[in-house]
Formats: C-alpha cells, structure tokens, sequence
C-alpha cells in the first residue's frame, strides 16, 4: 500500500526548548494511527507542522500527490448562545453563493447523513450537546473530501457515550471511504479500541508499531 | 409627507444606511465588536468636528477619522491584552479632541447637536447621492469577501484551520465598519449609530440560524426602526433618533425576554 504521508528527518528547535530532533515515520493510505505522548511532548506542534500552520527547523513532510487533507482542531469557540444551526455551521466550510447548488446541497446532505446529524440539521450549535457538536465539527471538515482525516483530542470533552459514538462513526469512515485517520489523543484505552497503529512522541524522538503492542508504561 | 422633498431624501438615504447598517451589524455582533462599533462613532465625532473646523464636509471627517481610527485601534487590540482598556484610551482621546475642535472652530452648540444626534432632515440631494455610492462600496465589499468573512467571524478557529487569512479580513471588515459608522452616523449621529449597528443584528441572532435569514432579520428590523423613526418624527416634530433608538431598544428587549421565556 501506497503512503500518504511521509515525514523525513523532522526537527523542531524552540529558543529555549528542542521539541524533537530528527523524527522520520510515514503514514499507509487508510491507516488508523493513534498520535501518543505525554503533554509538553510536541503533539499539537507535529499537527501544526504536517497542516503548514508551523515550519519545522528542518526536515520535510510531503503528503501524496493530490491527497486532500481534513483537519478538526482541538478547541473551538461555540458558547450556549451561538446562534448558527448545524448545517449552517458545516456550510461555513461551502461557497456561500454556491451552497444552494445541487451538488453541494446533496454532498452536505450526505454527510449530514454519514455522521448522525439529519434529525438535528437544524437545531443550534449551542443548543447541541458536546458529542453533536464534535460530529459537526468533524462533518464541516468532511466537506472538504479529505483523503487523511487529522483529528486533535477530538474525544478529549465528550462522555463515554458520546466517545463510543463517534469513533465508531470514525472506524466507519475509515471502511467506507478508505479515510486515513490520524487521531491525536490521550486516551490510551480508547486508541487501543479503535486504531491500528501508534505513534509515541518521547524523548524528542518517536517510536511506532501496532497499537495491540503497545505499553501504556511506555508512554510515560 | 413625500410631497416634502427633504422627507423623501430622509428615506431614501435612511433605507440604504439601514440595509448596510444591518449587514455589517450581524458581523460586528458575531466577531464581538460592539464596544468598538461604540468606540468608532466616537472618533467619528471627533472627525465631524474636525471637518467643521477645517471647512470641509462632516461625512468626509468623519470618514477620514474612522477609517485611520479603525486601523489604530485594529493594531493597538493586536498588541494588547488590555483589549477594552485600550479601546477605551483611544476613545476618550477622540472625544477630547472632538470637544477641541468644535470650541476652536467657533460654531454653534446647534452644529455639535446634529453631528451627535444626527440631522437625516438636513440631508440634501448631494448627501442622499453620497450616502447611496457608500453603502453601496461596503455592500460590494462585503460580498466579495463574504465567504472568509463568514467563515472567520463565525468559526474563526475553524477558518484558521482552513488557511483562511485573518488578520487580513480583520483589517477589511474594521474599514467596512468604519465606513458603516460614518454612514449611520448621518441619521441617527455619531453618539447613537451604535445603535443601527449592533441592536437589530443582536436582535436577529434570536430570530434566525443561518447567516442568510440573520441578514434579512437584520435589515428589516433595522428598516423598520429608521422608517418609523422618521414617519414618527414627521408626525409629532420629536427627534427622529429618539424614536429609532426606543423602537430598536423595544424590538430587542421583546425578543430577548420571549428567548430567556422559551428556555
């Protein structure tokens, strides 16, 4: 299997701190990686850096030619009275002169459908509980058709409900559409259930290998 | 009352500042500027002066004023966690040097009235063509950078995420609402424009759940508010502002307690 992501030989120097130094992994088209390691270990930064939101000190990351990549950040700022309603909300992410079209509405519509959300489309952001918020958020960065899905703690505020829930829409998006998914999380139990694979920030250094190999001591 | 030719000047120009005043309003509520909106038609005043003193006309100050200040102070909040504090600086230095310039430009207290209480009754033919070319320009802005600022002002991390360019459509949008302040300031005036900008768009954040429908709750609220104001003033001979400013007030206070009633 091909890969659609290759980080080579990447290093990140702050002034006052060497986040890591040198780190090369790579990523199999439709992998399901859990991203590990202790707080302050450069998780957040590594996403920055694959999304070109930070330049790294040295090394490259190059993604497959014409891999489109979809992201959910960590944080987001919907208070209770936020007025947009969900499928508003996901069409920020659509040409505003463009989302009454045909095609966009039937792609909107599907997603919608794909992640749970069609009985509630129209029910406000901040009215939604935090799991049907999180399906949005992951439903607005579906709109872009990513090919690798990079989610940062998306599990990280949600009841073990709401958790089961969407990883388990995530696992289905990984079946059906051969999504690659690269999942940033603390939840050690939760990435032993539903990925494959793991990558461990420590060290400055990164260790990988099957998530059923994995020792939670090791994380540290 | 159309037969009079200043009335039908009055709604004419009113009708415009109202749907642009509404649009930008529903920005400046979503990205949380109604303090600046506040702090902006103050340096507008302080523009306005300026123009008395230096014999030019109040809409063109006023513009200089708040564009410049817009940028000012969009640098200064860049700068500073004392986000209000400093806003606040800015604001009570425009104020000052507003006072300044209508003392040493020696007019009436009757001028300093209408540059803040508004004189829609006072707009002539060239005034009411100016009006409609500016809302114009800061509609056709908005329209063409409607999607990152939709994106931005709703969802700003989510459009951080998306490589959406803030800092830009930031800049942009303070010299749209500084261009919507000098605008509005020109029926309602500079103390009470914020009224135009931030009320019927607060209002519509209840009403509606998409941007589309909170632009037209927007627009028509802020419709309503300026021509029964005007109509109302026409009638009883009170001033227009005094009526825009309850019937806004009236509108978002109904809506709001109807909200919190609901929950």
């Amino acid at each position: 299997m091909e890969d659609i992501l290759t980080v080579s030989n990447l290093t990140m120097h702050f002034e006052n701190k060497d986040l890591f130094d040198d780190l090369s992994f790579s990523l199999p088209e439709g992998s399901m990686t859990a991203l590990l390691g202790a707080n302050g270990t450069g998780k957040t930064t590594m996403v920055n850096i694959l999304l070109g939101m930070q330049t790294p000190t040295n090394g490259s990351v190059k993604f497959a030619k014409g891999a489109k990549v979809g992201y959910v950040p960590q944080f987001r700022n919907i208070d209770e009275d936020y007025p947009l309603s969900i499928r508003s909300f996901i069409e920020l992410n659509a040409p505003f002169f463009k989302r009454r079209s045909k095609h966009i509405r039937r792609h909107i519509n599907h997603i919608l459908k794909d992640t749970n959300l069609t009985k509630i489309q129209n029910t406000r952001m901040g009215e939604a509980s935090g799991g049907q918020k999180q399906r949005a958020y992951l439903a607005q960065a579906l709109l872009d058709h990513p090919d690798i899905i990079i989610l940062d703690e998306a599990t990280a505020s949600l009841d073990p409900m709401a958790k089961e829930e969407l990883m388990t829409l995530i696992q289905h998006l990984n079946h059906k559409h051969k999504m690659t998914v690269f999942f940033v999380t603390h939840d050690i139990p939760l990435a032993k259930k539903y990925m494959k694979n793991y990558l461990l920030l420590k060290n400055k250094s990164v260790q990988f290998g099957k998530i059923e190999d994995l020792q939670e001591e090791a994380i540290g | 009352m159309f037969s009079y030719a200043f009335m039908r000047y009055a709604f004419l120009a009113s009708t415009f500042i109202a749907i642009t005043c509404g649009v930008v309003g529903v920005y400046v509520v979503a990205r949380n500027f109604s303090f600046l909106a506040h702090t902006l038609s103050e340096i507008g005043f302080a523009g306005a002066a300026f123009a008395v003193f230096a014999g030019i006309q109040p809409l063109w100050g006023m513009l200089i004023f708040t564009l410049l200040g817009a940028l000012g102070v969009g640098e200064l909040s860049k700068r500073t966690d004392q986000k209000e504090s400093s806003i606040s600086a800015v604001s009570a230095l425009f104020i000052g040097l507003g006072v300044l310039f209508l003392a040493i430009s020696g007019s009436n207290s009757r001028y300093a009235t209408s540059i803040l209480f508004g004189s829609i009754i006072g707009v002539d033919r060239q005034g009411v063509t100016q009006l409609i070319v500016l809302s114009i320009v800061v509609l056709a802005i908005t329209a063409a950078i409607v999607h990152p600022l939709n994106f931005d002002s709703f969802d700003h991390i989510g459009a951080a995420a998306h490589h959406i360019n803030s800092a830009w459509i930031g800049v942009v949008f303070l010299l749209l609402m500084a261009m919507s302040v000098s605008i509005g300031s020109q029926v309602v005036g500079s103390l009470l424009v914020f009224i135009l900008l931030t009320l019927p768009a607060s209002t519509a954040q209840y009403l509606g759940r998409t941007i589309g429908s909170m632009i037209i709750w927007s627009v028509s609220l802020a419709l309503i508010g300026v021509w029964a104001g005007l109509y109302l003033g026409y009638l009883t001979n009170l001033p227009v502002t005094f009526f825009i400013s309850i019937i806004e007030v009236a509108i978002y206070l109904g809506v709001y307690l109807t909200h919190l009633a609901r929950k």
